[in-house]
């Protein structure tokens, strides 16, 4: 974009960038909490002559969705079991989920926890009087490893002071990997597959935003986690404001796309998460219903989700809707109710909350109270403070407005889309869930964690960091057994250098052709196609234009737009490396919110009424669409396939 | 909300061995103009507000202005960091002023146990290194379907 006295960007793109070769055995790509749980386990299994490289496109510090900070761990067993875990993430996904993948996940969370709090993250402690210690307080009580009690705010969630969470957890990453064995401000784009074996993860791609140079990664095995995907609906704030995505916007769909373009299944990539969330500023609703105990009343001060009304609606969606806890995606759905029947806002009664807790308070602890309503934004969701502040919101004395987002992408909050995976090689795992390493997906030696396992929503930053460990597990495992097996990818290193730096040749090549350079016939920048992309899907994809409704016709329209844009992509231009980020995330957006969309079109019912609608399929079809969704993609002929996938039930009701 | 650099306060960080804000930009948008040797945020229409340059800036030169498209003007809110605590100030738009404190870290940075030294035993087994080293048994669903 233009600014005013400035160049548009400080490095200027080369027509002939550096190239640099690295041969390694294990690659890393990403840096959030999935790639530093990796980063601290993998050696642990590893030879201590195996090559291992991580690579981010930012900082590990401050990389991933907990760049910011966070103020609670969502995923925490402790007294509970693991199969009650499985429980509540099946009820709240509709049923349909993998229990084998979720039961590992959740015997091994509390492990990385346990970690956390070793490394130096301040976790809430529970006094035997009922009082709340913040983390600094809490060491006293002891940590959750020696027995002390943390804060629940939920069955699964813990309250934590996690402003330098990240921080932490890429700090002991970093020392368990060495900063030698880690590029930071690095993209990869795509990951290679073997000259002999088209199946089989060789190697990847990628370049600095730093400096003019390409580099090209021979590898025997890879994990690829670089997030969900965000942006790629448009949202409710369209200019400055879209910058404010409630999932972090430099989440471009990467882990899908790359995934998926390696010959990769995706699963179930028609789930979708549009949190409700405080208006505008995003910031987490989780304290304020759980810890301070608030309620959600519509435009008429009615008790919406209390009515008979609701109730009855919730019957249709039974068993989850009328389980002891409504999936998130119903509640969204007596939300929308309210809306399109002329009953909003939704307002959240922050005011008669606090003043209900203050009843039983002293001044101290009432002081001490809204802090705690503080750092929960402050912790995570800055902006929403700011919002409060400017609008003069001080929540015991003023409401505040929540509202359903624009759509997301993810699979490790309450959302389950993303790749297909093996389970663990284990007796009660059922076989069509298991192909040999626990978390490889259908290419052999390509695994993943985090956002980007598909099917088990709900591990969060802990359950994210605990998995990245169980691959790292893995991925020496099939190093071990079929790493002699890589033979390398086919493609020369000028095919690599043109297929990465294309967008730069587009710019170079042409613009001098006008006289102002982002408008020009002859290619488009990424900044405008940020927008088409988002305009498209919002319109007919079940964006929050059409209170998330969409049809098959609709689809079909937009899946032509998708094939014009996927052409117009080709002419894409970047004159500094700072677009040619930009450019090459509008791609992975693409193909992400096109598996979306596609996944939608092919599943013939409303499975997630709240986060998406099939109007000319309404309601769920459990006869026909009881099962996975599964979908592939071939770079070379461009041809999508979708099946459907068996659902095996493990743990009982 | 996207944060801006002030003109005065910013050195480029010539006296550190990186430009700060440009280091730390999850979503690389922090840049140094090499030659007013001043940093500014390339696409604030992209800014996340994490706060992650105002917090490592070692001038206190950048600071966050609400999302022009629905924020009223006039209010802010300043962290301050420590090392093992963060010190909010939120300014209300009216003038009231909030300051809160909250730690941060319980161990001195650089402390965190990397474990560099544990091998794991079993690696056919579905323990991890720290579980393994511990004496755990792995779990196994038993309230199957």
């Amino acid at each position: 974009m233009a600014l005013p006295n400035k160049p548009a960007g400080e490095i200027k793109t080369v027509r002939a960038p550096e190239v640099e070769k690295r041969d390694v055995d294990v690659l890393i790509i990403g840096g959030g909490m999935a790639a530093c749980g990796t980063a601290f386990e993998i050696k642990k299994w590893a030879d201590d002559d195996t090559k291992i490289l991580l690579v981010d496109k930012a900082a590990l510090e401050r990389s991933g969705a907990v760049a910011q900070g966070l103020s609670a761990i969502n995923t925490y067993i402790g007294e509970n079991k693991p199969e009650d875990y499985v429980r509540m993430v099946r009820n709240d996904l509709m049923g349909i989920v993998r229990e084998d993948l979720i039961f590992d996940l959740g015997r091994h969370v509390d492990d990385s926890v346990d970690l956390f709090e070793e490394w130096g993250l301040p976790i809430w402690k529970k006094t035997d009087d009922g009082k709340n210690l913040d983390g600094k307080k809490g060491m006293k009580s002891g940590t959750l490893k020696s027995g002390a009690t943390p804060v629940r705010t939920g069955k699964w969630q813990i309250m934590i002071n996690g402003e330098s969470y990240k921080r932490i957890v890429a700090e002991a990453g970093k020392k368990a990997l060495g900063d030698e064995n880690i590029l930071e401000r690095v993209f990869i784009v795509e990951i290679l597959n073997d000259k002999n074996d088209p199946n089989r993860a060789a190697g990847a791609v990628g370049f600095s935003v730093r400096e003019n140079k390409v580099y090209i990664i021979s590898a025997k095995v890879m994990m690829v986690a670089c997030g969900g995907a965000v942006n790629i609906y448009q949202p409710r704030s369209v200019a400055e404001g879209k910058g404010r995505a409630w999932y972090p916007v430099w989440n471009a769909g990467s882990t899908y796309t790359m995934a998926l373009r390696a010959g990769a299944e995706l699963s179930m990539m028609e789930n979708r998460f549009t949190p409700a969330r405080f208006k505008d500023g995003y910031g987490p609703v989780g304290a304020w219903f759980l810890l301070f105990k608030a309620k959600t009343v519509n435009g008429l001060g009615e008790n919406y989700a209390g009515s008979d009304d609701a109730k009855a609606e919730l019957q249709k969606y039974a068993p989850y809707g009328t389980a002891a806890v409504t999936p998130t995606c119903l509640r969204n759905h007596l939300m929308m109710k309210e809306y399109k029947e002329g009953r909003g806002p939704i307002i959240m009664e922050t005011t008669k909350a606090l003043a209900a807790l203050g009843e039983t308070m002293d001044k101290k602890e009432l002081k001490h109270l809204e802090s705690e309503a503080w750092e929960d934004f402050l912790d995570m969701s800055v902006g929403q403070a700011g919002l409060w502040c400017a609008t003069n919101t001080e929540p015991e004395k003023k409401d505040s407005e929540i509202m359903p987002t624009e759509p997301y992408l993810l699979g490790s909050h309450s959302g389950c889309c993303g790749i297909w995976c093996s389970g663990p090689e284990e007796d009660w795992v059922p076989a069509s869930y298991k192909w040999g390493y626990n978390r490889m997906t259908t290419v052999r030696g390509l695994f993943t964690a985090g956002d980007g396992v598909g099917c088990s929503g709900h591990k969060f930053s802990s359950g994210s960091h605990a998995e990245g460990r169980i691959i790292a597990k893995s991925m020496i495992q099939y190093l071990k057994a079929e790493g002699d097996k890589v033979s390398g990818f086919a493609e020369t290193d000028q095919e690599l250098v043109d297929m990465v730096y294309y967008p730069v040749y587009n710019y170079l090549d042409n613009f001098e052709y006008t006289t102002a350079t982002d408008v020009n016939p002859k290619y488009c920048k990424p900044a405008g196609m940020a927008m088409r992309l988002m305009k498209m899907t919002n319109e007919y994809g079940a964006g929050t234009g059409t209170f998330y409704m969409t049809n098959g016709k609709s689809l079909e329209v937009l899946m032509d737009l998708f094939e014009m844009f996927r052409e117009d992509l080709e002419k894409i231009a970047a004159a500094d490396l700072h677009e040619l980020l930009r450019a090459w995330e509008i791609i992975h957006r693409l193909y992400t919110v096109q598996a979306h969309t596609r996944h939608i079109q092919f599943r013939e019912e409303s499975r997630y009424p709240g986060f998406y609608y099939r109007g000319d399929f309404m309601g769920q079809n459990d006869e026909e669409w009881f099962c996975f969704t599964n979908s592939s993609y071939n770079k070379k002929t461009n041809e999508w396939t979708l099946k459907k996938e068996p659902y095996v039930k493990i743990i009982s009701d | 909300m996207p944060s801006f650099v002030i003109a005065e306060k910013c050195d480029g960080c010539k006296g550190g061995d990186k430009t700060a804000c440009m280091y730390i930009c999850p979503n690389d948008l922090m840049v140094l103009d090499a030659n007013a040797m001043k940093a500014y945020n390339q696409e604030p229409d992209q800014c996340w507000e994490c706060y992650s340059c105002v917090k490592i800036c070692p001038s206190q030169a950048i600071e966050v202005r609400g999302y022009s498209d629905f924020v009223p003007m006039g209010a802010s809110v300043q962290p301050m960091m420590g090392t093992e605590d963060i010190m909010w100030t939120c300014k209300f738009r009216n003038g009231v002023v909030k300051r809160f404190k909250f730690p941060i870290r319980t161990t001195p940075e650089g402390e965190a146990n990397a474990y560099s030294d544990l091998k794991g035993k079993d690696l056919s087994s579905g323990l991890l290194s720290t579980e393994e080293a511990d004496g755990m048994e792995l779990k196994v669903p038993t309230e199957l379907a």
